[in-house]
């Protein structure tokens, strides 16, 4: 099952198991369904569970959470996260606070799903992930799955368990396959995943970049070098326990993350491994993030911008004092094409 | 035509609100022992209580930071207010909320939030769940006159008016933001007219008429429960005191002290207690003195919340 697939079947089987579960979202009832996401959904559910909304995000949530204060389960869809940065206020003023605020006597419940664009000249508004603005944020669940099976898992957890989660899905992940199981299950939010099991290094990544260091990965592989690759899953609550223990095992730390490095997950990850056990790291810890600046859209700028399998291999064979890979690293699979 | 029960009824939630008001007034600073920042609804009673009266309990209002009158107004309970205005363990937010984020769920009084408009798309929102779930329920959103500036206000009629939501929109337009005047922020058309460019019902009352708020607000909520969509009501009213505080604030000099002579001569409950015999008057304000007192006394001798419930 793909990715997007996955997702819908999620939301499907939720809707199905549970009436309070409604969705809605530009886009969300249209031919396409947000990329393969919602696709038949208002035909199962009808127009009153499954809608479009006026172009007013922080409206929207707001309205949501109004809802949710009445004992309904609904889920947000942006077709970008950009668009979602203008429901801030209601995210981070409302939604995070709302419980703590009023001593546990109401509660808001949201899944807001926000996609992340990387490719084709998406350029800055369309390509931002922020998941470490959220992460920033008590009383929010960010979640980040890197698979099929997580993404369903991940979907289901956030909304039987309620409180606001934001779900970050990279657009790039969206035709990745996996065998994922019919009906429910869940996936828990602050529980990373070793991926690949190693001894050498500790890779850690999130997103789509999980996918990116398994590339990375398997070219180490083939030069000797073990990976432990820790898919994290969730960026709030985040697992540091898990890294803490492979990195105990390792002594060196590669992060790979779609996004800036100051006041990232990475940077805090690092922050709290030095604050735990300072002796643990046998070099320095390296970051392989973005450069400092908003995301470009001319082709040869994008391929600058982003780092590549040789740039996560070669942060690994780094921190092992070992010279870098001599050639770039052929992509498996042609490029994305567009349009959105 | 308002009956003389009902007209009863009003007159003691204008009262008893007033009363609650001015007694933390007199006492915010005797003892410094409300550390929150409060915003008093004295002079606006009649919008409250005329809007709550129309409602049932099952119906929902999601207050602003000027919180007290809606939630008195809608029936929640006084000892956990007093409590939660002196941060103690039993208070309705148990310490956590304070004077801008009252709720009382029971009695339908949805959170409060100290973000202008913060709550007007909750209101909508509760609206939605009603529409979804097929109950026979309205919710208000009430909102000041600058609250109506920022744009989830407009987002939130928009979404309101398109799904013909059980919603009603009530401005309670006291010509003030904080000190900044009506006339320095809005162009000047009349603000109960631009729900008609929302596709809803738009009317304007005066604020110390409380018969006139209960009656419009009732129309709009009927309509709501008819499936006919949100409505719109513009009230006139005037903040007596400081913007936030215990005081009055002519000093300041962005109002004058004539202009709010001017309301408070036509103060929402001094004009319908002339309607009852003066003696009558008085024992309601006795009961709820003596109330008030109760209230105070349980909220002093409350504990505060434990400070192990802040987690490390």
């Amino acid at each position: 099952m793909k990715y997007s697939e996955s997702i819908r079947d999620a939301q499907a089987v939720m809707m199905r198991h549970d009436k309070r579960v409604f969705i809605c979202g530009l886009g969300v009832p249209d031919p396409k369904g947000v990329f393969g996401s919602t696709v038949g959904l208002k035909e199962e559910f009808g127009d009153k569970r499954v809608f479009d909304t006026p172009a007013c995000e922080n409206g929207t949530l707001g309205i949501l959470l109004g809802a949710s204060l009445q004992g309904m389960r609904p889920i947000m869809v942006n077709q970008r996260v950009d668009f979602f940065l203008l429901a801030l206020d209601q995210l981070i003023n409302h939604a995070s606070k709302w419980k703590c605020m009023f001593a546990g006597r109401q509660e808001m419940s949201v899944l807001v799903r926000l996609i992340v664009g990387r490719g084709w000249g998406q350029g800055p508004q369309h390509s931002q992930s922020m998941h470490a603005l959220f992460a920033h944020i008590p009383g929010l669940t960010v979640a980040a799955p890197a698979t099929p099976y997580d993404a369903k898992g991940m979907i289901i957890s956030a909304l039987q368990e309620g409180g606001p989660v934001v779900m970050i899905e990279h657009r790039r992940l969206y035709d990745e396959n996996q065998d994922v199981p019919e009906g429910i299950y869940r996936v828990a939010f602050g529980q990373a995943h070793v991926a690949i099991e190693g001894k050498d290094v500790t890779l850690v990544a999130s997103s789509h970049m999980v996918a990116e260091a398994k590339k990375a990965a398997r070219v180490l592989l083939g030069q000797g070098i073990s990976v432990e690759l820790i898919d994290l899953r969730s960026l709030r609550p985040l697992d540091v326990q898990t890294v803490y223990a492979s990195v105990k095992k390792t002594g060196r730390l590669v992060l790979v993350e779609g996004d800036w490095k100051p006041c990232s997950v990475s940077g805090e990850i690092i922050a709290a491994l030095a604050e735990k056990d300072p002796k643990i790291f046998k070099s320095a810890p390296v970051r392989v993030m973005w450069p400092d600046m908003p995301v470009p859209t001319s082709a040869p700028l994008e391929t600058a911008f982003y780092p590549s399998i040789k740039d996560i291999a070669d942060a690994c064979l780094k921190v092992l004092g070992r010279p870098v890979l001599a050639a770039e690293v052929k992509p498996e699979k042609a490029n994305f094409n567009g349009p959105f | 035509m308002i009956s003389k029960d009902l007209k009863k009824k009003l007159l003691r939630g204008m009262l008893r609100l007033r009363l609650i008001e001015e007694r933390l007034a007199a006492i915010y600073h005797q003892a410094d022992e409300i550390k929150t920042p409060m915003h008093l609804y004295t002079g606006q009673e009649a919008v409250a209580v005329g809007v709550c009266a129309a409602l049932r309990p099952e119906d929902t209002v999601s207050p602003y930071h000027r919180s007290h009158g809606w939630y008195i107004a809608k029936g929640g309970n006084l000892c956990a207010m007093m409590a939660e205005l002196m941060g103690k363990e039993a208070g309705c937010c148990k310490g956590w909320g304070g004077s801008m984020h009252l709720l009382d769920v029971s009695a339908g009084v949805m959170g409060s939030s100290s973000i202008l408009a913060g709550t007007v798309p909750h209101a909508v929102g509760a609206a939605l769940a009603f529409q979804i779930k097929g109950e026979d329920r309205v919710a208000i959103a009430p909102a000041g006159d600058a609250a109506i500036e920022e744009g989830v206000f407009h987002e939130s009629l928009n979404w309101a008016s398109l799904k013909k939501l059980p919603v009603v929109f009530i401005c309670e337009n006291n010509l003030y933001s904080t000190s900044t005047h009506l006339r320095d922020r809005q162009p000047s058309v009349d603000i109960f007219k631009r729900a008609e460019a929302y596709g809803m019902p738009g009317s304007r009352c005066d604020g110390n008429d409380v018969g006139d708020v209960y009656t419009k607000t009732l129309e709009a909520v009927n309509r709501a429960r008819r499936l006919e969509g949100p409505s719109f009501i513009e009230v006139m009213t005037y903040r007596w005191r400081e913007h936030v505080g215990p005081n009055y604030d002519w000093d300041l000099g962005y109002r004058t002290k004539q202009e709010g002579e001017e309301w408070m001569i036509r103060c929402p409950i001094k004009a319908l207690a002339a309607e009852f015999p003066a003696a009558q008057v008085q024992s309601y304000t006795d009961e709820f003195e003596k109330e008030i007192d109760e209230a105070l006394v349980f909220a002093r001798q409350a504990a505060f919340p434990r400070e192990e419930t802040i987690r490390v």
